[in-house]
């Protein structure tokens, strides 16, 4: 066979795939997932699709009915490797595939260079955990998400560092990266609006480890409380060496450090620290307790993000059953007007396609362990 | 309490770590001539290694004092680096000895990467925490707080420079290693094993790498795969900026470093009016590298030396 013949054949192929095979007497309509399934992030990469594909399999089972004839759901799951080069990749090969929707990436870096490919091709994408800004401040129609932006956590950072903490003098520390500059820029606009005072902003890198002539600073400055925009390797350390150089200042972070690995690397210097991440924590949501049975019967142990990536998906299948197409462009006229609750909560889109009133919740290391304190709507 | 006496204190601290790492390169480089890259890598191993031998001890004995197993963590680190020095020496310098400068240059920079993918494949990409088994206490000196592990990692470098001070120049090693940085020809025809001379200078640098490797990874609570690169740059900076090859400039040079350094990032957002922020410490240090170098090219200690025809 010459490569021009099989080149067409394999085109001809793949339309077919689009327009759906009939095997079983169902039409199939293919549904993406994206996140990575390779590399360090590999269990909330996987743990995200098994929140989509959790949703897909309970829709099959009860069964579907578009333009009056039955349809079976089909998940193709991609991975992206939580690299911005392969997601490109992956997204076109799923335009190429004829998806009905995309629900991914997981990564804000991810997300965003994907989400041009959607885009151009009039695909609709629902991030079901990516949090810059910028993801749906490009002016594209296809992208949506169901978790609370950096600058709704920003906001609520601000609020309960002024209204909560009664922070007099806050210092905010940012690592220069595009989720620290702007997450860091978000809170002082926060701190200012509530009232408080922003005393010093310092900054330092992703790979640094040594924050003492900083924190020197800021203790000169006697500030009581201490912002850091950044991930755990940074803020473990930091965490110590606010304790080593004496400070008084409390340590108030976000979602980067709201994990395992700062209570590790910051030891019996984590306890009190404070920090925040999107959505409620799982005990709280209005159908956790209900989903994490029936996620546990399949697929063990929730890591993070598997009920906004289960949402996502009935927040997509629902807009088609109203639109009762898998055309994409019906599909999206009807997913800007969801009003859907979800396991996470209520989720209703704005213009741009982020969840209205996304909440943010703040937690504290009590003996070594995160524990909630409060909820921000 | 005292800003600038603290900021004294941050930067001799982390000048003390680049000083140790920056006689290492210097002492290879006072015999050779030659720019081991790798050096820094050796630091990484050196950690590494010491936090997996310790981390092994507190599973089988939680009980152990903190300080027992940070020794039993350096006694099991500075020989397998003493060996991984002796190895680089072997296999990648020692082959390209009578080849253009720049041939052994790249194999360092080679060795250097091979080693940062090995120890990534070993203890993963992730940040390793070190255990909280030494003394956290803090004093009050001169209106800044000191912790002892910091007064012992001063300590220690100046400690290092005395001891390999005295080594080069009071003993018969040393006058073999002297003999061998003036020419290894004529050293070799007065009967010094040049061979054995130079391994020798790795395999103790090597040992004080692992050294400031487990320090390092004390001090700041962690270690990972890519330690080495930063800490070997800036290291190497600190012996250039002291005068390559002379083993009380990388001390001076080193603890220059670290005081500019912590000078620079706690005062330059408040000289500047905000202008520049601290994250603009590095390029605070390299400026005064440059400046020091336009004017002094050999460096603040180091002797000019004459091209030999």
């Amino acid at each position: 066979m010459s490569l021009r013949t099989w080149g067409w054949s394999v085109l001809a192929l793949a339309l077919l795939a689009g327009c759906g095979q009939k095997d079983d007497g169902k039409t199939v309509v293919k549904i993406g997932s994206v996140a990575p399934l390779t590399g360090a992030q590999t269990h909330i990469g996987k743990d995200n699709e098994n929140g989509a594909r959790l949703a897909l399999d309970e829709i099959n089972a009860a069964g579907l009915t578009l333009g009056g004839k039955p349809v079976r759901l089909e998940l193709i799951a991609e991975d992206d490797g939580a690299e911005p080069k392969t997601a490109t990749i992956v997204a076109q090969k799923l335009v190429d595939t004829g998806v009905a929707g995309v629900i991914g990436h997981l990564n804000s870096g991810t997300s965003i260079p994907a989400s041009k490919l959607y885009h151009d091709a009039g695909i609709p994408q629902i991030s079901p955990s990516a949090t810059a800004v910028k993801y749906t401040a490009q002016g594209f129609k296809t992208a949506f998400r169901v978790m609370a932006n950096d600058a709704q956590q920003g906001a609520a950072l601000g609020q309960f560092a002024v209204k909560t903490l009664k922070a007099q003098k806050i210092a905010i520390i940012d690592d220069r990266s595009a989720y620290g500059q702007g997450l860091a820029d978000e809170v002082e606009k926060a701190v200012k609006a509530a009232g408080g005072t922003i005393i010093d902003r310092q900054y330092t890198n992703d790979k640094a480890t040594d924050f003492a002539a900083i924190l020197t600073v800021i203790k000169g400055k006697n500030a009581d409380l201490i912002v850091f925009a950044g991930m755990d390797p940074q803020g473990g350390p930091m965490a110590k060496q606010i304790k080593s150089l004496g400070l008084k200042a409390r340590l108030l972070g976000a979602d980067g450090i709201q994990n395992g690995n700062f209570i590790k690397l910051a030891g019996a210097d984590a306890e009190g620290a404070i920090a925040s991440s999107p959505g409620l924590p799982l005990e709280k949501m209005p159908g956790g307790p209900n989903f994490k049975q029936r996620f546990n019967a399949k697929y063990g142990e929730i890591q993070v993000y598997a009920p906004y990536a289960y949402d996502a998906m009935q927040v997509f299948v629902a807009a088609m059953k109203r639109a009762d197409s898998a055309d994409p462009k019906m599909i999206l006229a009807e997913l800007a007007k969801t009003d859907h609750t979800g396991v996470t909560g209520q989720i209703r889109f704005d213009a741009k396609g982020d969840t209205v009133g996304g909440a943010v919740t703040l937690y504290q290391v009590k003996n070594g362990a995160w524990v909630p304190l409060e909820t921000i709507q | 309490m005292d800003i600038f006496a603290q900021q004294i204190v941050n930067g001799l601290v982390l000048g003390s770590i680049y000083a140790l790492v920056a006689l290492g390169y210097t002492m290879v480089y006072g015999i050779l001539e030659l720019i081991n890259f790798a050096h820094g890598e050796v630091t990484m191993v050196g950690a590494l290694i010491a936090l997996a031998v310790i981390g092994a001890l507190l599973g089988v004995a939680p009980d152990l004092p903190g300080i027992l197993a940070v020794i039993a963590g350096a006694l099991v680190a500075i020989p397998a680096c003493m060996l991984l020095g002796y190895t680089i020496e072997r296999v990648a310098y020692r082959p390209l000895r009578q080849a253009p400068r720049l041939a052994p240059l790249i194999t360092a920079i080679g060795v250097s990467i091979i080693l940062q993918n090995v120890a990534m494949l070993i203890w993963g990409r992730q940040y390793i925490a070190f255990p909280p088994i030494l003394p956290q206490a803090t004093f009050q000196i001169a209106g800044a707080q000191v912790s002892a592990l910091q007064i012992f990692i001063v300590l220690l470098s100046g400690v290092a420079m005395a001891g390999l001070w005295f080594m080069v120049q009071r003993t018969r090693l040393g006058r073999a290693m002297r003999a061998c940085g003036e020419s290894r020809e004529t050293a070799s025809l007065m009967g010094i094993d040049v061979n054995r001379i130079i391994s020798t200078a790795f395999i103790i640098g090597s040992a004080l790498a692992a050294i400031a490797g487990l320090m390092v990874s004390a001090y700041y609570g962690l270690a990972h795969y890519y330690m080495g690169f930063m800490l070997g740059l800036k290291a190497f900076s600190a012996a250039v900026l002291g005068g390559i090859g002379n083993l009380g400039g990388a001390v001076l040079g080193g603890l220059l470093l670290g005081v500019i350094e912590a000078l620079g990032a706690g005062y330059i957002g408040d000289i500047t009016g905000g202008f520049l922020g601290s994250h603009y410490q590095d390029v605070f240090a390299f400026l005064v590298l440059i400046a020091v170098l336009v004017f002094r090219p050999s460096g603040l200690l180091g002797e000019r030396v004459a091209q030999r025809a």
